[in-house]
């Protein structure tokens, strides 16, 4: 009896699944990231939750497959042809190692990449304006003349910027080139500490005491593990530490212009659903974050020897409070 | 289980990790020199080649500028050894630290991407193959060549001197032999393939990058202990087979663990089970004589 009401339910599910057509048709997204981080992984449950938003729902019409080649190249590129050889509907590569390595592997699959700061330079696509191949993606170059305005508008009379970044990754190198030659367009100096690993972002930092008015942290992997570190420098040493990523205020810097991983993984989830209907990466402009949010910590600032004026206050669209 | 793609391509992996076995044989094995150079000398070849190639060179004279670049590196590493008599393990570590600033210098950026340049691997892809075979083609031609060049040279009298060396250096150096000169020559060598290996690698990969050496001494060791386990190193054809089909066993076992979902077996799981399958390899019956000796005795 129980049988046969089952097999009648699924006979009427069938049915309906029928009738709703294509719909119901079951899609593959196949993720994969270079190494697990929590700004890499906002990314990856970014994605997995606007695919949710827009009607792709896991374990319903939806397959995500997703592995991490947990910083191991030779790993990365075996994720690759495992995902180029299941031939999903489209393969999301998070971080430029990824991507490169996907690239090289898959020929005809529709690729999207997130979390990768020059993707012209990684020879991912010809043009961030019209990619041409299988492949477009979302870039997290940073809005970098509006992070200065935002600078200069906290501390309009600093006139050295330290910065502290890893020279080993591609995405902080190209940022800081490019934060280099925009703060000499405003007469300003980038004072730069180098530190390959976690452990030395402490030593880099100190050495920026006395040399710098300012230190503006990027979307840098290894520093902003360490960003705790800069941080009681800048605060010891009075030297306010303004940051790229809205989490980083959280933990204790003066201000950021919104750069959140999450949302960045959001934003990639949407081009994907694009993919999944039907459009061509190839003809996908390559986009950048679109939301800016201001974050500012008061009681940081205070700790740092500046005070946030009011109306910076005012245009926060959060004012993070720890008082430690 | 496996599809055809991840498995062509954990063969190409295997056949590139190969020619790194092939390095930590003669380093580890023959010379008794634990090496941990190869972690900075992969990503230095890788580095080269890269350079060159965007600086419009021939991709196989870039390949080859590699090896000698690779072959510089073992040449310091043993030098800091014999010449400044410092302890081999500790040499190994400074050239490897020394080489990740030397890799960002000759790189000029932590990452040079070879996706749209020409490379080894671009005139084959005219043959009538499908596009995740012609790498393996290639590479099992290299590692074959490789291989049989390596067999003839430890056939050699310097090959045999070489081995004398790292069996037993006091008796070679009374039989006339200059064990220094041999085992500068032979971590050089070494190191010389390993650079191939990252020169290969970064070809197929479609980027150099700088971070590309993490745990490449491991994985290497991984390879040659799992192949001997399977080929008897008896002889020097079945150690150098051994490294091989280490490496690719070691490649197969992470397509699989990539695909076990089954056994509940994730990617976060894959050191884990590298270190699992050393040590089960170490342990392994058929291979206590010839593995544990080296591994657990106390060398006087």
């Amino acid at each position: 009896m129980a049988k046969r009401t089952l097999r009648t339910l699924i006979g009427a599910t069938l049915l309906a699944a029928a009738g709703l057509g294509q719909a119901q048709e079951v899609r593959t997204v196949a993720i994969t990231q270079i190494v697990e981080h929590p700004a890499l992984d906002a990314v990856y449950q970014g994605v997995k939750d606007e695919l949710a938003e827009q009607g792709y729902t896991e374990g319903d019409n939806l397959t995500v497959m997703h592995e991490s080649a947990q910083g191991n190249s030779a790993i990365a590129s075996q994720i690759a042809r495992k995902f180029v050889g299941e031939s999903p509907d489209v393969i999301v590569a998070i971080a430029t190692p990824s991507a490169q390595t996907v690239a090289a592997a898959a020929r005809n699959i529709p690729v999207i990449f997130s979390a990768v700061t020059d993707p012209v330079g990684a020879k991912l696509v010809s043009s961030l304006e019209a990619p041409g191949a299988n492949i477009s993606g979302v870039s997290d170059m940073l809005p970098i003349e509006k992070h200065l305005d935002m600078l200069q508008r906290v501390m309009p009379d600093a006139k050295r910027i330290g910065t502290v970044y890893n020279p080993g990754e591609a995405n902080a190198v190209s940022l800081v080139n490019l934060l280099e030659e925009r703060l000499a367009a405003r007469n300003m100096e980038l004072v730069k500490a180098a530190a390959t690993k976690t452990s030395e972002v402490l030593g880099a930092s100190r050495s920026l005491v006395g040399e710098a008015d300012a230190i503006y942290l990027t979307t840098d992997n290894t520093v902003i593990s360490a960003a705790e570190a800069v941080i009681s420098v800048g605060e010891r040493a009075g030297i306010p530490v303004f940051a790229a990523d809205t989490a980083t205020v959280g933990r204790g810097a003066v201000a950021a212009l919104g750069f959140d991983y999450y949302n960045h993984g959001r934003q990639t989830g949407a081009m994907v659903v694009k993919v999944l209907n039907g459009s061509n990466p190839g003809d996908m402009p390559v986009e950048t974050m679109d939301t800016l949010d201001l974050f500012v910590n008061p009681a940081a600032a205070q700790r740092m020897g500046i005070t946030l004026s009011e109306d910076l206050i005012q245009d926060a669209k959060e004012v993070v409070k720890n008082d430690k | 289980m496996l599809s055809e793609i991840a498995f062509y391509g954990a063969i190409e992996t295997g056949l590139i990790y190969g020619l790194v076995a092939f390095g930590i044989y003669i380093s580890f094995r023959v010379l008794d020199f634990p090496d941990l150079t190869v972690d900075g000398s992969f990503p230095l070849g890788a580095a080269v080649a890269a350079v060159l190639i965007i600086g419009g060179w021939n991709p196989w004279i870039a390949t080859g500028a590699a090896v000698l670049a690779g072959m510089a590196a073992g040449a310091v590493t043993a030098l800091l050894n014999v010449k400044l008599k410092i302890l081999n393990l500790l040499a190994s570590i400074l050239t490897m630290i020394a080489l990740y600033s030397v890799n960002l210098r000759i790189m000029g950026r932590p990452n040079i991407a070879l996706l749209t340049e020409e490379t080894v691997l671009t005139p084959w892809y005219n043959l009538d193959l499908a596009y995740h075979q012609v790498p393996v083609l290639l590479f099992i031609i290299v590692v074959v060549v490789s291989l049989i060049l390596l067999w003839r040279f430890m056939k050699s009298e310097t090959g045999l001197a070489m081995r004398a060396t790292g069996a037993n250096p006091r008796m070679a150096r009374a039989q006339g032999i200059a064990t220094g000169a041999m085992i500068v020559l032979g971590v050089a060598l070494s190191n010389g393939l390993v650079g191939l290996a990252g020169a290969l690698f970064a070809q197929s990969q479609g980027a150099a990058d700088v971070t590309m050496g993490v745990g490449v001494i491991v994985i290497g060791l991984a390879s040659l202990i799992g192949g001997e386990a399977v080929i008897t190193p008896s002889t020097v054809v079945r150690a150098l087979l051994a490294c091989v089909f280490g490496a690719i066993i070691y490649r197969l076992a992470i397509a699989f663990a990539l695909n076990a979902d089954v056994l509940g077996l994730q990617a976060q799981d894959l050191n884990l089970i590298t270190a699992v399958l050393v040590t089960l390899a170490i342990v392994l019956p058929g291979v206590r004589s010839s593995v544990i000796g080296k591994f657990t005795r106390n060398k006087a």
